[in-house]
C-alpha cells in the first residue's frame, strides 16, 4: 500500500519538474517583498524600543523563518488543480483506480513541496547568506526536530484546508473567490505580515483558537526559541487538534461530494 | 483615435453585460478585495500602536498612501490586469493569431478585451479611505492639487501597465511565463510604504528603473505637502513612467517578432 503512494510521490516529482523555472522565478520575486519588509522594520526599529520583544535582528530572522516555513509547507497550486479536475471531469479516471484520493493528493503535495524547496534552495541560501548577521541559530539541538514537527503539522493543516476548499467544486462552479477569501485570512492572521505577538493580548488569545497561528506563527516561534515548555505543549496539542479537524473535514467533504459527482465534461 | 475610443466603449459594454450575468461572483470578488485591503489597514493599525512615525510619515499619511495605492492598483486591474495575465496562455496555445488578424494595434487588442467591474468598486473604496485620512490630517485639497493628483494616479496606472505588460511579454522567450505573473504582486506591494524607508540600490532600482515605489508616493505627497508641491518628485514620475511605457512598446514589438504561432 505504501509503495503505491511512493510511486505517486515519484510521479509527482517528475510532473512538477517541468515547473522548475517557474519555481526559481517565483522564489526570486519573493525576495523583493522580503527586502522591503527588512527596510520597513528597520524604519520601525529606528523609532526606538517600541516593539515589545523584538529588535531589528530578531524581526529579520522572524521573516526568514516565515519564508522557510512558507516554502516547506504552503500549498501553492494544489487547490486550483484539484478543483479544476473536479470541474472538468478529469477525476473520473482516478475514481476507477484503487486509490484513496486524499492520500493520492497528499503524496503529490509532498512531492511538490520537496521539489519546490530543493529547487529554490540556492535562492534561499543567498537570502540566508545576505542576512546572516541577523540569524541567531537555535541554542538547543532539540529545537530542530520540534521545528520540523511543527512544520509538518502546518503543512497538513494547510493542505487539508486547501483540499476541503477544492471539494466545494462538487457543489459550485467557481471556487476561486472562496480560495482567495480564505487566503486573505491566512495571510494576515497566520503571521505573514507581522508577528502575531504585536497584536493586543485579547486578540491574540482569541486567535489561538483558530487554525491560522499553527500554519506559520507557531513553527517560526519555535525556530526563534521564544516559547517555554508550557506554551510549546499547548501549541502542539492545538496544532494536532486542528490537523484532526481539518483532516476529517477533507475526508467528509470528499465522501459527500463524490456522491454528487456527475462527471460533466469528462 | 476616435475609432479606438468607439471600440473601447463597445468592449466595455460587452464586459458589463458579461459581468452582470454573474452577480454573485462580482460580489464575492469585491469582498475578496475588501478583505485584502482591510488586512493592510490592520497592519498599519498594528504598526502605529507601537510607533509614532514610519520613516517621516505619520499614521494618517500612511493610510492616505495605502488608499491611493489601492486606487492606482485597482484602476490598473479594472482595465488591464486580466487581459495581460492571459498573454502567456495566448502565446502558448497560438490563440494570439486571432488578435493579430484584427485591424487593430496588436498591443491594444490584447490589453483591452475585458474589464473588472469589482475593481471599480474597490477604486471608490480606496478614494474614500484616502479622503478620510486627509480629513483626519485636516487637509482640504484645492482643485489644482486634485487635478495634479489625478494626473499622477494615471501615470501610476501607466507604470503598473508597463511592468505587467513587460512581464507577460517575456512569454515570447520563455513559454511557461506564469511564474512572472506572480511577480507583479510582489513588485507592487512594495509601493504601499513611504519612499523614505527605502535606501541604497533597492531604492534606486525601484524609483528610477522600475518606478513602482513612486506610483502611490508621488500623488499622496502632492496632497499631503500641499504647501509646497513636490515638483521634483512629480517630474521623476513623469520621466520614468514615459520611459517604461516606451520600453514596453519596444519590448512588445520585439517579442511579437519572435512569435511563431503554435502548430495547429
Amino acid at each position: 500500500m505504501i509503495t503505491l503512494y511512493q510511486k505517486v510521490f515519484g510521479i509527482g516529482l517528475q510532473d512538477t519538474f517541468v515547473y522548475r523555472w517557474n519555481f526559481v522565478l517565483r522564489s526570486l520575486f519573493s525576495i523583493i517583498p522580503l527586502i522591503a519588509t527588512v527596510f520597513i522594520w528597520r524604519a520601525v526599529c529606528e523609532q526606538g524600543p517600541g516593539l515589545s520583544e523584538y529588535n531589528f535582528s530578531s524581526m529579520v530572522f522572524y521573516f526568514i523563518g516565515v519564508l522557510m516555513v512558507d516554502n516547506l509547507a504552503s500549498p501553492t497550486e494544489d487547490e486550483w488543480r484539484i478543483a479544476s479536475e473536479i470541474r472538468e471531469g478529469q477525476i473520473s479516471s482516478l475514481l476507477t483506480k484503487p486509490l484513496n484520493h486524499l492520500a493520492y493528493r497528499l503524496s503529490l503535495f509532498g512531492a511538490y513541496r520537496c521539489l519546490y524547496t530543493l529547487v529554490t534552495l540556492p535562492v534561499m541560501g543567498a537570502v540566508v547568506w545576505g542576512l546572516s548577521r541577523h540569524i541567531q541559530l537555535p541554542q538547543q539541538l532539540s529545537t530542530w526536530p520540534l521545528f520540523f514537527l511543527a512544520v509538518a503539522g502546518s503543512a497538513l493543516i494547510q493542505f487539508f484546508i486547501a483540499y476541503s476548499l477544492a471539494m466545494l467544486a462538487f457543489w459550485i462552479m467557481e471556487v476561486s473567490t472562496l480560495i482567495f477569501i480564505l487566503y486573505s485570512f491566512e495571510y494576515f492572521l497566520s503571521g505573514h505580515v507581522f508577528p502575531l505577538d504585536l497584536l493586543p493580548a485579547s486578540v491574540r488569545s482569541a486567535l489561538e483558537w483558530t487554525p491560522f497561528p499553527y500554519e506559520l506563527f507557531f513553527p517560526v516561534q519555535i525556530l526563534l526559541e521564544r516559547l517555554d515548555a508550557a506554551s510549546l505543549q499547548k501549541g502542539f496539542v492545538m496544532q494536532f487538534l486542528w490537523v484532526c479537524v481539518t483532516g476529517a473535514s477533507a475526508r467528509l467533504l470528499w465522501n459527500i461530494g463524490v456522491r454528487r459527482y456527475q462527471a460533466s465534461g469528462g | 483615435m476616435l475609432r479606438y475610443l468607439k471600440i473601447y466603449a463597445i468592449l466595455m459594454r460587452n464586459s458589463l453585460i458579461r459581468e452582470m450575468s454573474f452577480k454573485a461572483n462580482f460580489l464575492l470578488w469585491t469582498l475578496v478585495e475588501v478583505l485584502w485591503f482591510s488586512g493592510q489597514v490592520l497592519f498599519v493599525e498594528v504598526l502605529f500602536a507601537h510607533i509614532d512615525k514610519l520613516g517621516d510619515w505619520t499614521k494618517w499619511e500612511v493610510v492616505a498612501l495605502l488608499g491611493t495605492h489601492q486606487v492606482v492598483a485597482q484602476l490598473f486591474q479594472a482595465f488591464f490586469y486580466v487581459n495581460l495575465t492571459q498573454i502567456p496562455e495566448l502565446v502558448r496555445t497560438g490563440k494570439l493569431d486571432v488578435f493579430l488578424t484584427l485591424p487593430l494595434d496588436s498591443q491594444f487588442a490584447v490589453s483591452s478585451k475585458q474589464f473588472g467591474l469589482d475593481n471599480f468598486v474597490n477604486t471608490v473604496l480606496g478614494l474614500a479611505i484616502t479622503g478620510y485620512a486627509l480629513s483626519k490630517l485636516g487637509i482640504t485639497p484645492g482643485a489644482p492639487h486634485l487635478l495634479l493628483y489625478c494626473c499622477c494616479v494615471l501615470l501610476g496606472v501607466a507604470v503598473h501597465y508597463s511592468v505587467m505588460c513587460s512581464l507577460s511579454t517575456f512569454c515570447f522567450w520563455i513559454i511557461r511565463a506564469q511564474g512572472l505573473v506572480y511577480g507583479y504582486f510582489n513588485l507592487f506591494n512594495i509601493g504601499r510604504y513611504p519612499e523614505s524607508v527605502y535606501r541604497g540600490a533597492f531604492k534606486f532600482i525601484f524609483t528610477w528603473v522600475l518606478p513602482v515605489i513612486l506610483v502611490a508616493n508621488v500623488p499622496v505627497r502632492i496632497l499631503v505637502e500641499f504647501a509646497a508641491t513636490p515638483w521634483a518628485a512629480v517630474g521623476q514620475l513623469v520621466l520614468t513612467s514615459l520611459l517604461v511605457l516606451g520600453f514596453t512598446r519596444w519590448f512588445w514589438l520585439r517579442g511579437l517578432g519572435r512569435y511563431a504561432s503554435a502548430s495547429s
